[in-house]
């Protein structure tokens, strides 16, 4: 641990509260993102990967942040913006973009493509096409926490635009009416779409929102990783605890259109440019930096080692076989042992 | 065939058999719960789960706050990790709540990612018209699931089916639609005590007969063999075959029926277009049993009309056995 002590307020949360080579592995995780989406985008330009996607380049430390206390048994659940979540649970790079490549090594063999990428061995319930899909989802694999006594607790994301869905009051109002160990974790991005939350929401802050719950709720700055963490982390180990939910509000934002249809008329390139001063990666170098924890040198080092692996990860995908054309059928229902 | 030790086949009703299933899969497995609105010390809207949260407490039966989509959805997600829920529709009318999840998510999930999970979830909808219930509590929205990859759906006929079928959809991995006609709740039948399971995707002869087949579902299958009692009274012997799961549907005991009787009704309470008497016709139509038809084939379904509340007026919405007999004496004609 750096020098200093559990006390000291003026040391971030994220500092005190996790080991060095964590905290650089969180690092990591978070170029990881940027780098595998960047990459994504580029192969799409290349129309290597047909369909759209939905990137959450600007987010990276809403994902990563949000699954720091997290264990392979505890859950998560995803959005259609879901790459992160997914990368910040553990998966392989070169199954997501196989996956996105279309290909029978993906995480769904082809079958799901970016909107439903899944990685249950490592509690990833899967993406979801639809908006506030996965939140009663998560509260169904909450309830089977409790209910079989396996102590993991189910962190939902999910984004703004969600939160005006039906899906999410019956589910935190389930969650909280049997106390289950769920966390959610609301990314506010700002835009449903192209509509913003100004329009499209009657509170102000999403957080609120859990006082109709009887829940905890925390308005969060979701480009600051220590703050997510530090939300995060306490809202976990609330459920975890036995409490019940918990709702925690990220905000964040965006770079990118909502996907590759977006012409972006709905937002200024000022608005944009100013969310891009208030980087997450860059923040999160900069306090391992001012804390000792990194070097200058050590961030290239990370950099060059992420592009690599990001390259690997293109190459597998290229590489790997297409799904047979006469398997289109197969999987949707589970073959049965001959009676 | 495996004579278990102590079982007995009793007369109880179409309720009491669907509650010894669910008991039996309570008392067998740790990881059944049941899920819906008032099932619990209420017994469910129409007493199906009675007493069980006497026996198996709320954890267990559980009651839900109104919320078809949520619960639906919650039933989903504690499928995919471990549980085995089954969930109570209050009326099979408030599945159109739920769809979202229904459709989008328990139907597709095993699909959408490759294989690498299943979706282990029974849901239970009261169906179908009679109960003076009016339009938004009568429907019978089976063929919606039916035209749906990835579910299977069901509809018990008997109180022994309404057992088995449960019993087989628990030990199903993919999700079981179950649709159970309200008139059916207290009609009773002979029911093996015990564990015994109905294969899904199987449909059975109810009455043999040479000169015409009558595809039925649910109710429509006792108001068919009333109808063919009466036909036996002008010499048509009809016969009968309960379809028993729509989705997988029995393509064998249906083709072989026709290629025998050359004449085919299909008997069901849904709106008549794009129903199952659609599907079953066209499967005829397309197969080699096409050939042996002797006569075009006739649908009987429910009125293009919402399900009306006036008793006179629900009854003639939805085909009632002279309308069978009728139909059925116009396909024999001439052959018998």
């Amino acid at each position: 641990m750096p020098d200093s002590t559990a006390s000291d307020r003026n040391v971030p949360y994220a500092i005190r509260a996790y080991a060095p080579d964590q905290l650089i592995d969180a690092l990591r995780k978070m170029y990881l993102i940027r780098r595998f989406e960047e990459g994504a985008e580029d192969s799409y330009t290349r129309g290597l990967i047909h369909g759209t996607m939905h990137l959450s380049i600007g987010q990276e430390a809403s994902a990563v942040g949000a699954c720091m206390s997290l264990t392979d048994d505890d859950k998560i659940t995803s959005t259609h913006r879901g790459h992160g979540h997914c990368v910040a649970k553990g998966a392989d790079l070169g199954k997501m973009f196989a996956e996105f490549f279309g290909k029978e090594t993906g995480y769904c063999r082809g079958r799901g493509g970016s909107m439903h990428i899944a990685d249950v061995e490592k509690g990833n319930l899967g993406a979801n096409g639809i908006v506030a899909g996965g939140i009663p989802i998560a509260v169904g694999a909450a309830l089977s926490a409790k209910r079989l006594g396996t102590g993991a607790v189910t962190v939902c994301f999910f984004g703004d635009g969600a939160n005006n869905e039906g899906a999410f009051h019956e589910a935190l109002n389930m969650a909280s009416v049997w106390k289950l160990p769920v966390v959610f974790v609301c990314e506010n991005n700002r835009y449903g779409m192209s509509t913003s939350t100004e329009r499209s929401t009657a509170v102000k802050s999403i957080a609120d929102r859990a006082a109709a719950y009887s829940m905890p709720g925390e308005r969060v700055d979701g480009n600051d990783f220590s703050a997510v963490t530090e939300a995060v982390d306490a809202a976990v180990a609330r459920a975890r605890n036995g409490d019940g939910p918990s709702l925690i509000e990220n905000v964040t934002y965006r770079w990118r259109g909502h996907s590759k249809s977006d012409r972006n008329r709905y937002r200024t390139k000022e608005e944009i440019a100013q969310w891009q001063e208030r980087d997450p990666i860059a923040r999160m170098a900069a306090m391992l930096t001012e804390h000792g924890i990194i070097d200058d040198a050590s961030v290239a080092a990370i950099e060059k080692n992420v592009e690599q692996a990001v390259e690997a990860a293109i190459t597998f995908a290229k590489d790997s076989p297409a799904p047979r054309v006469e398997d289109a059928t197969r999987d949707v229902y589970t073959p049965r042992a001959a009676a | 065939m495996n004579a278990q030790a102590g079982i007995e086949v009793r007369e109880i009703s179409y309720t009491q058999a669907i509650r010894e299933a669910m008991d039996i899969a309570l008392s067998e497995d740790e990881r059944v719960i049941l899920m819906g609105e008032d099932i619990g010390v209420y017994g469910g809207a129409f007493q199906v789960t009675g007493d069980l949260v006497d026996k198996y407490g709320t954890d267990r039966v559980m009651d839900t706050p109104i919320s078809e989509l949520g619960g639906a959805g919650v039933a989903v997600g504690a499928a995919l990790t471990g549980l085995r829920p089954i969930f109570e529709f209050q009326f099979s009318d408030f599945a159109t709540l739920a769809m979202e999840q229904i459709v989008n998510q328990a139907a597709k999930v095993r699909y959408m990612l490759g294989g690498a999970v299943s979706v282990p979830v029974v849901m239970r909808f009261p169906a179908g018209s009679g109960t003076g219930a009016a339009a938004q509590h009568s429907q019978s929205l089976e063929a919606w699931l039916g035209h749906v990859p990835g579910l299977k759906v069901v509809q018990p006929a008997t109180p022994e089916d309404a057992k088995g079928l449960l019993l087989a959809a628990l030990d199903d991995p993919d999700p079981v639609m179950i649709f159970e006609h309200k008139l059916l709740y207290k009609m009773k039948g002979q029911v093996p005590s015990g564990r015994y399971t109905t294969p899904i995707g199987k449909a059975m002869v109810r009455r043999e007969g040479s000169h015409v087949t009558i595809v039925a579902t649910a109710i429509m299958v006792h108001k068919a063999l009333e109808a063919a009692k009466a036909l036996e009274d002008d010499g048509i012997k009809a016969e009968v075959i309960d379809l028993r799961t729509i989705r997988p549907l029995d393509r064998d005991t249906v083709l072989e029926s026709v290629r025998k009787t050359g004449r085919l009704l299909c008997v069901y309470e849904a709106v008549k277009t794009l129903g199952i008497g659609a599907e079953v016709s066209a499967m005829v139509a397309e197969s080699d049993a096409f050939d042996f038809l002797d006569a075009p084939i006739v649908r009987l379904g429910g009125a293009e009309s919402p399900i009306p509340y006036n008793p006179e007026l629900e009854k003639a919405v939805v085909p009632q056995v002279p309308d069978i007999i009728e139909a059925a004496r116009g396909l024999a004609k001439g052959r018998t």
